[in-house]
């Protein structure tokens, strides 16, 4: 090994150890930060080893390429507001997957079309590319959903599931033939335009609401593709990044899957949102009451514990400041304000914790379902904003509804709740909610925002 | 034999970030999904090999807009991560003043 090959392999094994440890810190919020500047050193550490790299005989393209990344890198790095997160996410597995999918192109092309790769390494790459590719058009269909540039509701046609079955049945088949004749550009590129279809085909008909789910299955194809890369092409670092990036995916998808009581499989082929048949309890006969601002603050002004329960509603309308305000004016009553985070609130893993954060919420505030739980039943006012499915009982008690099983928060026991909504339209897939009919409960209809800035407003003279 | 060596790097390192990633609390899986998603854009360096190499006009456009999306996700990557962790602070002691934004230590 030349004295520059060495340099190259230390950096590589500086910056694995690095991302491993910048992964750690994230176990904990006080140390994520400093964890995460670890991780970025071991970025840049393996990026100038790999500049000296004997292989790279011209810089005029990669220059190109290193300007043009950071010219759109550092806006979408800086300036996407954190309400449009989950399709930011969506966007980065684009690009992430994009670039290893090319790679894998390339490394198939100079080898002869194949020629002169070995079945494993073919499998490697046939792997990354077919993963890749998936990767790549999911991802866009995932950020143009969360966008809103394409319906939220699941878009499914009959037969469906069959149509996918087959066209999975036909990659599988494509890439266990390149693995035995690499040398084959039809199957290649039949196996490439055949995993862009089914990208489209397999998030398409997903909705809105299981995006969290999809968004983690994505992140963990782009980290294997990019670990495959690595094993065709002998890169010890790029193998263990995206080992543990399809390790971070993988255990977020599930998590995300038990939060909603499904399978994966049932998440990815259920397509839910077509109409219930004869599902649950219908509204009819059932009464809402409606509720005042007015009177809402005064409930909120005497308070002594309030616990707020965010959803998808909160980001939509962006409400997340105006909360703050909120909690703050119920602390100065003598209150105490705490926040119950659905595993599956909001639109991604994590999300509503985020919003919460950039209005300076305190994170020893934001409660995990398993550990608030207990306390709604002690809680004077549980504020519902935005947030449906996460908060409806049938959940628990109803085996005709869909969604029955799903772990959710318990909001029906708090002493009063007051439920934030648009309007009285049954939420995803057309659940009825019981809690929105409940006694105690009590609707405040309109935008969330300027719902609670009419709320502070009260408050401030009760 | 040396390709066996590759696999045993991948379980391996699968299965520390198993052991690690289990133990991240749902607070902070926003951040972990884009710092992870940072880390796998480290695949620059096969890309920076593709753009560099001069082995085919091919293979060096691939390599230069695959130099470009990673990079894409390297700057933008890191950036956010550090842009969301900064956000997550300890509620102030009693007394004292709200901590300033950004006050993550």
């Amino acid at each position: 090994m030349t004295p520059r090959a060495l340099f190259v392999q230390v950096t590589y094994l500086a910056a694995s150890v690095l991302f491993i440890l910048g992964l750690r810190s994230l176990t904990k919020p006080d140390s994520a930060r400093r964890g995460m500047h670890q991780a970025m050193v071991g970025m840049a550490l393996a990026i100038v080893g790999t500049l000296l790299h004997h292989d790279i005989v011209r810089y005029d393209f990669i220059v190109v390429g290193l300007v043009v990344g950071s010219l759109i890198g550092y806006p979408l790095g800086m300036y996407v507001p954190m309400t449009a997160m989950p399709q930011r996410i969506a966007i980065s597995h684009v690009f992430g997957a994009l670039a290893v999918t090319l790679v894998g192109i390339a490394e198939w092309y100079d080898h002869g079309l194949g020629l002169r790769l070995d079945r494993f390494t073919m499998g490697a790459i046939g792997f990354e590319v077919m993963f890749g590719a998936l990767t790549v058009t999911g991802s866009l269909m995932a950020a143009g959903k969360l966008q809103e540039i394409l319906p939220g509701r699941p878009l499914t046609f009959r037969g469906q599931n069959a149509v996918n079955g087959v066209l999975f049945a036909v990659i599988v088949a494509l890439f266990l033939f390149l693995v035995v004749a690499p040398h084959s550009p039809v199957a290649f590129s039949l196996m490439i335009a055949l995993a862009l279809a089914a990208g489209v085909s397999l998030v398409l008909p997903i909705g809105g609401a299981d995006m969290p789910v999809v968004i983690s299955l994505m992140n963990s194809y782009a980290g294997l593709a990019a670990a495959a890369t690595g094993i065709a092409i002998n890169n010890e670092v790029l193998i263990i990044a995206g080992a543990l990036d399809g390790a971070s995916g993988f255990i977020l998808s599930i998590v995300m899957s038990k939060a909603m009581n499904r399978s994966f499989s049932n998440v990815l082929f259920g397509a839910f949102g077509a109409p219930q048949a004869a599902s649950a309890k219908s509204a009819a006969g059932l009464t809402v009451r409606s509720i005042s601002p007015e009177d809402a603050a005064v409930q909120l002004a005497y308070a002594r514990s309030v616990i707020v329960v965010p959803g998808y509603g909160l980001a939509v309308a962006q409400a997340q400041h105006a909360v703050r305000e909120l909690a703050d004016l119920v602390e100065k009553n003598g209150g105490e304000v705490k926040y119950a985070i659905h595993p599956v609130a909001g639109r991604m893993p994590g999300h509503m914790n985020v919003l919460l954060a950039e209005a300076d919420v305190p994170y020893d505030k934001l409660k995990e379902m398993d550990e608030i739980n207990s306390e709604f039943a002690s809680c004077d006012v549980a504020l519902v904003i935005g947030a449906n499915d996460v908060v409806n009982p049938a959940a628990r008690n109803d085996k005709a509804s869909p969604i029955y099983g799903m772990p959710i928060l318990n909001v029906d026991q708090a002493r009063s709740v007051i439920v934030m909504k648009r309007s009285m339209s049954p939420g995803f897939a057309g659940i009825e909610n019981e809690l929105f009919y409940d006694q105690k409960t009590s609707m405040l209809f309109g935008d969330a925002k300027s719902s609670l800035a009419k709320l502070v407003e009260q408050v401030k003279q009760a | 034999m040396n390709d066996f060596l590759e696999i045993y790097v991948f379980v391996l390192a699968g299965f520390v970030g198993f052991q690690i990633i289990t133990r991240v609390p749902s607070l902070l899986h926003t951040p972990l999904m884009s710092a992870t998603n940072a880390m796998s854009a480290i695949s620059l360096v096969a890309s920076l090999v593709a753009a560099g190499a001069n082995r085919s006009t091919v293979s060096t456009i691939l390599g230069l807009v695959a130099v470009a999306t990673a990079t894409i996700n390297v700057v933008g990557g890191f950036l956010i991560t550090d842009r969301m962790l900064k956000m997550f602070h300890h509620a102030p002691k009693a007394g004292t003043t709200p901590a300033s934004k950004g006050g993550a230590k």
